[in-house]
């Protein structure tokens, strides 16, 4: 069922360019050539090359220069890229993917099956942990020809091809990294990739300019000129930038929250917040289960129900996101809408907080705890001393402790803190982003593991269950099967399902197109006249 | 010495018009201080009404913030902590100061330049850079802000100190104690000190007037103590949004900007009521 639905899509949209161009004509307006996009980066990256740094700022870039084999829809369809075509066996274990003819790199050599292996079975495996954990399931990775790359996995991974976008798994010319250290090949200073724009210009803490690549594989394509990426390290700046024309884009952290009100009502502007649904980010109040009394359910069930997520979403953040009902956000597959955390209530908060023994003092207080707020700009600010008025509520004493991104790192990845706030993506798989924060297996002294370090066996089964079965229907039952378990017993408190403002001028065109949004690599990205 | 009576200090005190406005406006602050618990009874972090509500809207008398929290409940109870940092941190940077320019004043020699040299050193790294600094290294509370501040601020006190005691050392009220045997600390605690204390009486006032700009500065910046609400606190946080809600910065603004010009008349007025000679050569130019 799997192959032939797969299959399906991967013959409908075998030829994605002239869909694009039709969607566009569709709308009454045909690309046009030409024309140069200014957009920002904040911050500014310290490299470019994607898999030697896979932050935020450097997939926005490496995304336009690199490409993988596929991208995904917003319901996280796999959607060809440098794969023309892919099979996958009934067992799930062989996955045979076609490549592409006629895609060059952009120092003119032609991107082989060889480029292919070596970027999955080198490069990224080498570089990055995300990579590593799933291509090591991978038993055989081989070219029969030139164009056709063969991937025989040790067990089935239904999730694999989700590791496949390039954001996880960008295509890289072997003859310029293979037999030296990734991190120092002079190719990582100039990024030479297969995707539509190539790198041509990077002033440190001014600009990165990359250009049109004409020898791109899409023929007419991309229909840009160049794109160029400011460096604009002042909020107010950037939002003046894309006020008043200068930038034409702005994306993921660029513009605050607060600002998005004002930009929304710009009648050339377009805000949209859509394009996240492959990572899609659920952030969550993080409780070190180690630290008395949150290792009681009643207690965590509490604070949850004393938490106002619409408040959070709708004041806090202005409507750019929404509450989190689950671990598993809604655009993430295998969500279940019918597993949902309670809902607030102060009243039952205060009952749970009584019958759990926690009797409030003369000033009202039953127990103080810390929280390490998370420095990662005003806004979270603005929600620890929320959260510090909610948890009040309830008769918590919430003492904010303020700390550098640095030592944030350092406490949660060490387990020094009672309380703080986390988010992480979601790669489309719970396996692949959720998993990993509720499994006992996962508790380590590393940040972005299982740091709150709850343990529930019944769990650590459910999520073992979901990632080796090779059949959908089995990985639903098992995922729905946890998400009721941890919406009842909250090990974490989730709050919000994070979207981040992508805004552009209304000529600008194509600009949200897939499940990545401006991740993706703009060949069909146009600027009307 | 002239012997200073309180009516005599109020009579001159009075002469300068400046300065009694200063006055009543620092009593007011007090006053808004010491009362901040009854006038707006509760947490000044509460969501008290809906947010960014204007001045004057539903009870609100300067608005409310991003969360909905009073505007003017956090003025009022900022108040305390201004003050407080204000008042706390100058005493530390006094008794350091003072106690290490009375030491150099008077000993002179060896320990005079070990002294100078060790202030100098504080001198001359920018006094807000050094502050940032040292609340970065002990984290932000109100207690490392306190200390960051009176580091920054005793060596000017121990300079004026300094030369103040070596104008004084020399005197014959200082020889004649030394003759009649008094030891050298009660020569300085009871002969030379009081002799001192005007100077030291008007920079500590302007001093006040600092602390509280360099509080508001460093909460501004998101280093003051996260639980604790300021006036630098409800600008930095009020400044994002100001052209979305101009009342959650500039009311915190207004507020430090009087108290500062008040302490900085008072200490015009302190100046003129201690040194009358130099009131004088004031008023005749004038």
């Amino acid at each position: 069922m799997t192959v032939s639905r797969r299959g399906l899509l991967a013959a409908t949209a075998a030829v994605p360019g002239l869909m694009r161009v039709q969607d566009a004509q569709a709308q009454g307006i045909a690309p046009r050539r030409g024309g140069t996009l200014t957009t920002m980066l904040t911050p500014e990256p310290p490299v470019l090359q994607i898999g030697v740094n896979n932050q935020g700022p450097t997939l926005v870039i490496a995304s336009k220069m690199f490409q993988s084999l596929l991208s995904f829809t917003p319901a996280l369809e796999p959607i060809p890229v440098l794969a023309k075509s892919w099979t996958i066996s009934p067992d799930g274990k062989e996955y045979v993917f076609t490549l592409q003819e006629g895609v060059k790199f952009h120092d003119g050599q032609p991107m082989t099956a060889e480029d292919v292996i070596f970027s999955i079975m080198k490069f990224h495996t080498e570089l990055a942990p995300r990579a590593r954990a799933v291509f090591a399931l991978i038993e055989s990775a081989t070219a029969p020809d030139p164009l056709t790359v063969r991937i025989v996995l040790k067990q089935p991974f239904q999730p694999f091809l989700l590791m496949f976008d390039a954001s996880a798994c960008a295509i890289v010319p072997k003859h310029l990294f293979d037999g030296q250290d990734y991190r120092t090949a002079p190719a990582v200073q100039r990024p030479v990739g297969t995707g539509p724009f190539r790198f041509a210009e990077w002033q440190r803490g001014n600009f990165v300019r990359l250009e049109r690549f004409a020898d791109y594989w899409k023929p007419g394509q991309p229909y840009l000129d160049a794109i160029i990426y400011r460096v604009v390290p002042d909020s107010q700046s950037r939002r003046l930038a894309i006020e008043t024309g200068q930038a034409q884009l702005t994306q993921a952290n660029d513009i605050e929250p607060f600002d998005v009100p004002a930009l929304r009502a710009k009648p050339n502007l377009e805000v949209n917040v859509k394009g996240w649904e492959y990572f899609s980010p659920v952030s969550w109040i993080e409780l070190n289960h180690r630290v008395k009394p949150l290792d009681d359910m009643r207690v965590r069930q509490a604070i949850s129900m004393a938490i106002d997520r619409n408040f959070i979403a709708q004041r806090l953040w202005f409507g750019v996101g929404k509450p989190a009902t689950n671990p598993v956000a809604s655009t993430t597959r295998f969500h279940d809408a019918g597993a949902k955390v309670a809902a607030y209530d102060v009243r039952a908060a205060n009952a749970l907080l009584d019958a759990a023994g926690h009797k409030a003092n003369a000033q009202g207080v039953r127990f103080t705890l810390k929280h390490l707020v998370l420095p990662y700009g005003e806004i979270w600010s603005r929600l620890g001393e929320y959260l510090k008025q909610a948890f009040r509520q309830v008769g918590i004493a919430l003492e904010l402790e303020s700390t550098d991104a640095g030592s944030w790192a350092r406490r949660v990845g060490a387990w020094e803190y009672e309380t703080t706030i986390n988010f992480v993506y979601q790669f489309g798989d719970p396996t692949l982003g959720v998993e990993r924060t509720y499994v006992s297996t996962n508790i380590q002294k590393v940040t972005f593991t299982n740091t709150g370090g709850y343990s529930n066996p019944k769990v650590d089964e459910l999520f073992a269950t979901a990632r080796g079965s090779a059949d959908p229907k089995d990985r639903q039952a098992a995922f729905s099967a946890v998400q009721k378990i941890l919406c009842e017993e909250v090990p974490q408190i989730w709050l919000m399902e994070m979207a981040f403002p992508t805004i552009h001028d209304k000529k600008l065109r194509n600009v949200i197109t897939t499940g990545l949004g401006v991740h993706t690599s703009f060949d069909d990205v146009f600027l009307t006249a | 010495m002239p012997a200073f009576t309180v009516k005599d200090f109020w009579r001159r005190y009075r002469r300068n018009k400046g300065a009694v406005v200063g006055l009543v406006v620092l009593l007011l602050v007090m006053l808004m201080a010491a009362t901040a618990p009854w006038l707006f009874p509760g947490s000044p972090w509460d969501m008290a009404s809906a947010p960014f509500l204007p001045p004057g809207e539903m009870g609100m008398l300067l608005g409310t913030d991003s969360l909905g929290r009073d505007v003017a409940a956090g003025i009022a109870h900022g108040a305390r902590i201004s003050l407080l940092v204000g008042a706390v941190s100058t005493a530390a940077a006094l008794l350091v100061g003072v106690t290490l320019g009375a030491i150099a004043g008077y000993l002179g020699g060896f320990a005079d330049d070990a002294i100078m040299r060790f202030t100098e050193f504080f001198q001359t790294i920018p006094s807000f850079v050094l502050a940032i600094l040292l609340v970065a290294i002990f984290t932000p509370s109100i207690g490392s802000v306190v200390f960051a501040i009176a580091v920054v601020s005793w060596p000017p006190v121990a300079r004026v100190v300094r030369a103040e005691f070596l104008s004084l050392r020399g005197r014959e009220f200082v020889q004649a104690a030394e003759v009649l045997g008094k030891s050298r600390v009660s020569i300085v605690l009871t002969d030379i000190l009081p002799n001192a204390l005007s100077p030291i009486v008007v920079l500590s006032s302007l001093m006040v007037a600092t602390a509280i700009l360099l509080e508001s500065a460093l909460s501004f910046l998101g280093l003051g103590d996260p639980n604790l609400m300021t006036w630098g606190f409800l600008i930095g946080s009020g400044r994002s949004v100001i052209r979305l809600a101009w009342w959650m910065s500039v009311f915190p603004g207004i507020a430090i900007f009087l108290t500062v010009l008040a302490l900085n008349l008072v200490g015009e007025g302190l100046s003129d009521a201690l040194n009358p000679r130099l009131a004088r050569q004031r008023g005749g130019a004038a």
